[in-house]
C-alpha cells in the first residue's frame, strides 16, 4: 500500500454485485419506493409508533382522556351553535350524533396530518445520525394516532347507542372509511413533511390548512345542502367521502355515499402515491437540510 | 472468506453542499407565503446540472478514493472541516454523494452518536429497545443481549427509571452499551469518545479494542492520535475534502504530525458554517497575556481565550475546554463555571469572552491542542469544536528539560520530609 491516495480503475470493480453487497451512488430524479426495505424495517416502525404513543400523554394531568375530550367538546359547541341556534339541517339524524360521527374521523385525520407534516423536522436528530427508510417517520406519525382514534370510535359507538342509534351491518364498511382517512392524512403528510424540510413556511400554513379543510368538509353541515349533480365533485375532497361514509355506516344516514366515495378514494390514492414518490425524491437531501 | 478481501471500496467520492442558505425569518403569514412563492420560483429556475464551482456551494469531499480490507481497523484523521464526518455520513447512507461510488460488502453498523433517539421520558429498558431498533437490531437480538447491556452500563438498579433522572455518566454508559452490542461485520464509528469522562472513554476504547481484535472491520474517525496509533493498522488523512495520505497508520500519523504539528494559536469560526444554536463559539486564541502566540516556554503562563455568542437566554450554560497532549491523552478539563465550584450560569444574549490561565511550570514540553464546547451540563450540547487551537510548550525554561523528568506535568512541588520514628 502506498501512502498517497490511490484511485481504482474501472476494471477493479466487480462486474455483478453479490447479494450482501451495498452500492452507494448518487441517484437522480424519481426513484423506487423500496417498500420491501420498509417491510424489513417494520420493527423500527413499530418502535417509532410505540414511542409516540408512550410519550404523548406523559406529564399530562388528563392523559389519554384528551383523545376523547377533543371531539367531544367540539361536538358540544357545534350542537349548541349550529344544531340548536342556527338550526342547521342534519339529514334527519339528531345533531349531536350527526356531528360526532364526523368529528371522530376528522380528529384522527387532522392530528395525523399535522403530526406527519412536522415529523421529518421533528425527528431531525434521528435523520442526521442514522440510516433507515425515511418513509417510516411520517407513516409512524399517522399510525400513532390510531389508538386515540380507536378509543374515540368506541366512545362514539357507545354514545350513539345511548341516543338510540344501534350498530348495523353497515358498520362492517367502517375499516374502508378508516383506511381512506389514513391514506389521505398520510398522502398529504408525505407531501408536506418533505416540503417542510426545505420550506419551513409549512409550519405556518399547516394550522390554516387544517382549518380551511375542516370548513370545506361536511362536519357541521350535511353535504345534501349541495345539489345532487355537484356532489361527485365535492368528493374531490377525500374527507367528504370519509365523513359521509362514517355517517352512512354508523348513524344510518340516508345519503348513499357511493359516487362521492369513488371520487374520494381515487383522489386519496392519487395523493398517497404521488406523495410517496415526491417524498422519496426529496429524502436524499433531508439529512443535509434538516 | 478471504482476509484480504476488500470490504469497503470508495471510488472518486465527492460531496457538494449548498452553503449560505438565506435565513428564514417570517413574521407574518403574508411574508411566509410571498417568500415561499418567490423561492419556489427560484427553485424552478435553478439549473439542475452539476455545475463545478458555482458560488454558494462547498465541496466537503473531492475525489476521495481508498479501500478497506476485511479485518482492517482503519482510522480517519484530519483537521476540522477536512470532510471526515461527511465521509462517514455517506458510508452510513445518511446522505448521498454528489459523485462517485462506494461498494460495501457485509452488514454495516454505524455509530455517529451515542444515544440517538433516546427519549428522556422513557425508562432505561424502553430506551434500550428503542435505540437498538434504531441502530438496526432485531427485537429478539436486543432481548438476548439485554442483560449484558445492562451489566455493561452498570445501571441494573435504575433500568426501570426514566432516563431523565439518570446522571450524565449513567446515560452515556447505557447509550454506549447498546451500541457496543451491535454485531455488524463492518462497524463505522464517529468521534463518540469525545463525550464523557476519562473512565467512560477508557471503557469505550477497551470495547472497541475487543471489537477490533475479533476480526471485524472497523472504520473509526478520531482526533485522538494515541487511540488511532494503538488500534488502527491503516489510516486515511483528509484535508479540505481531499485525501492527503492513505496507508499504514504509523506513516499517516507521522505525516499528520509533520503537517499540522506546528501550533495554531488562533481559530475563527467560518460564518458560513456557524450552527444555528442558542450559544455558538466564534473565536479561540492562545495568548501570552496580550498577543496570540504558539510557542511558550515552560516558565510562562498560557492564556486560553474563548469568544462566544449567546443568541437566546439559556438557563444553565457552561463553556468548557479540554486540553489534549500530542499523543491524544486528555491532560485536563476546565469549565466556566466549574461544576465543582458553582452551578452552571444563566446566560443573557450577547457576545462574550471567557479566558483562563494555565499557570507557569504546569505542562511538560510538548504539543497540546484544545477542544472547546458550549453546553448545558447533562442536557444539551450547543456547539463544540475539536482541536480549535493548539500550542507548544518548549523545553526552554521547563523543569522537565533540566533533568528529563517524565509525565504530562512538570510542576515545581514542595516536598516535606519528616522522620518516621521521631515520636
Amino acid at each position: 500500500m502506498n501512502v498517497h491516495g490511490i484511485s481504482l480503475g474501472e476494471r477493479d470493480l466487480p462486474p455483478k454485485p453479490p447479494a450482501d453487497e451495498l452500492v452507494i451512488e448518487p441517484s437522480s430524479g424519481w426513484i423506487a419506493l423500496r417498500l420491501d426495505e420498509l417491510w424489513r424495517y417494520r420493527e423500527l416502525l413499530y418502535f417509532l409508533v410505540w414511542r409516540e404513543i408512550k410519550i404523548r400523554y406523559k406529564q399530562t394531568v388528563l392523559g389519554v382522556a384528551w383523545a376523547l375530550l377533543q371531539p367531544l367538546f367540539t361536538m358540544l359547541v357545534f350542537s349548541l351553535f349550529f344544531g340548536r341556534l342556527a338550526k342547521m339541517p342534519s339529514d334527519g339524524i339528531p345533531y349531536p350524533v350527526f356531528s360526532l360521527t364526523a368529528l371522530v374521523p376528522w380528529t384522527f385525520f387532522a392530528n395525523g396530518l399535522t403530526q406527519s407534516s412536522n415529523s421529518i423536522v421533528a425527528n431531525a436528530s434521528l435523520i442526521a445520525k442514522v440510516y433507515f427508510p425515511r418513509l417510516a417517520v411520517p407513516i409512524s406519525a399517522v399510525l400513532s394516532g390510531v389508538v386515540d382514534f380507536a378509543l374515540a370510535l368506541l366512545l362514539s359507538i357507545g354514545f350513539l347507542y345511548c341516543y338510540g342509534v344501534p350498530l348495523t351491518m353497515r358498520a362492517l364498511w367502517l375499516p374502508l372509511f378508516c383506511l381512506l382517512a389514513f391514506a389521505t392524512a398520510l398522502g398529504v403528510g408525505l407531501w408536506l413533511s418533505a416540503l417542510n424540510v426545505e420550506y419551513r413556511d409549512i409550519r405556518f400554513i399547516l394550522p390554516f390548512l387544517v382549518q380551511f379543510w375542516m370548513y370545506s368538509t361536511p362536519i357541521a353541515y350535511p353535504s345534501s345542502l349541495l345539489p345532487d349533480r355537484w356532489r361527485p365533485f365535492y368528493g374531490i375532497n377525500p374527507m367528504v367521502g370519509v365523513v359521509e361514509g362514517f355517517r352512512w355506516s354508523l348513524a344510518g344516514a340516508q345519503t348513499e355515499p357511493g359516487g362521492m366515495l369513488a371520487v374520494s378514494s381515487a383522489v386519496a390514492v392519487l395523493l398517497l402515491v404521488s406523495g410517496a414518490f415526491y417524498f422519496r425524491r426529496m429524502e436524499r437531501t433531508f439529512a443535509d437540510r434538516v | 472468506m478471504r482476509m484480504d478481501e476488500r470490504v469497503i471500496i470508495v471510488d472518486k467520492l465527492s460531496k457538494r453542499y449548498r452553503v449560505g442558505r438565506p435565513q428564514s425569518s417570517h413574521n407574518t403569514l403574508r411574508d411566509a407565503l410571498t417568500g415561499a412563492a418567490r423561492r419556489w420560483a427560484q427553485a424552478l429556475q435553478r439549473p439542475r446540472g452539476s455545475g463545478e464551482d458555482q458560488p454558494g456551494f462547498h465541496w466537503a469531499l473531492r475525489d476521495v478514493s481508498f479501500e478497506v480490507r476485511r479485518g482492517d481497523v482503519a482510522g480517519v484523521i484530519g483537521r476540522n472541516g477536512a470532510g471526515k464526518s461527511t465521509l462517514l455520513k455517506i458510508l452510513s447512507r445518511i446522505t448521498e454523494p454528489t459523485k462517485g461510488r462506494v461498494v460495501i460488502r457485509g452488514r454495516v453498523g454505524s455509530l455517529l452518536e451515542v444515544g440517538t433517539g433516546f427519549h428522556p421520558e422513557l425508562t432505561g429498558r424502553e430506551n434500550v429497545f428503542l435505540n437498538g431498533a434504531i441502530l438496526g437490531m432485531k427485537k429478539n437480538e436486543i432481548a438476548r443481549s439485554f442483560d449484558s447491556i445492562v451489566a455493561f452500563a452498570e445501571v441494573e438498579k435504575f433500568i426501570d427509571t426514566p432516563v431523565k433522572w439518570y446522571s450524565n455518566g449513567m446515560y452515556l454508559r447505557l447509550a454506549f452499551a447498546v451500541a457496543a452490542h451491535l454485531e455488524p461485520e463492518i462497524l463505522i464509528i464517529d468521534e463518540v469518545l469525545a463525550v464523557g469522562d476519562l473512565q467512560f472513554q477508557k471503557k469505550c476504547l477497551g470495547k472497541m479494542g475487543e471489537v477490533a481484535k475479533s476480526g471485524r472491520t472497523v472504520l473509526f474517525v478520531s482526533h485522538n492520535m494515541g487511540a488511532v496509533a494503538r488500534m488502527c493498522n491503516t489510516c486515511l488523512l483528509l484535508d479540505g475534502g481531499k485525501v492527503v495520505a492513505f496507508g499504514r497508520a504509523h506513516d499517516v500519523i507521522a505525516t499528520y504530525q509533520a503537517t499540522y504539528g506546528s501550533a495554531c494559536p488562533e481559530w475563527t469560526r467560518d460564518p458560513k458554517r456557524t450552527p444555528e444554536s442558542a450559544v455558538t463559539l466564534l473565536r479561540a486564541r492562545v495568548l501570552d497575556g496580550c498577543a496570540p502566540r504558539g510557542t511558550f516556554r515552560g516558565h510562562e503562563p498560557i492564556t486560553v481565550e474563548i469568544e462566544y455568542q449567546v443568541r437566546e437566554p439559556v438557563a444553565d450554560c457552561a463553556i468548557s475546554a479540554r486540553v489534549y497532549s500530542g499523543d491524544g491523552a486528555v491532560v485536563m478539563s476546565t469549565s466556566d463555571p466549574d461544576p465543582a465550584g458553582a452551578p452552571a450560569l444563566p446566560r443573557r444574549p450577547g457576545r462574550f469572552r471567557g479566558a483562563f490561565v494555565i499557570p507557569a511550570h504546569m505542562l511538560a514540553p510538548g504539543n497540546y491542542s484544545v477542544f472547546i464546547a458550549a453546553h448545558s451540563p447533562n442536557r444539551q450540547m450547543y456547539d463544540a469544536v475539536e482541536n480549535a487551537v493548539s500550542f507548544e510548550v518548549s523545553a526552554a525554561g521547563s523543569l522537565a528539560a533540566m533533568d528529563g523528568r517524565l509525565g504530562y506535568f512538570a510542576p515545581l512541588l514542595k516536598w516535606v520530609t519528616t522522620p518516621c520514628d521521631a515520636g
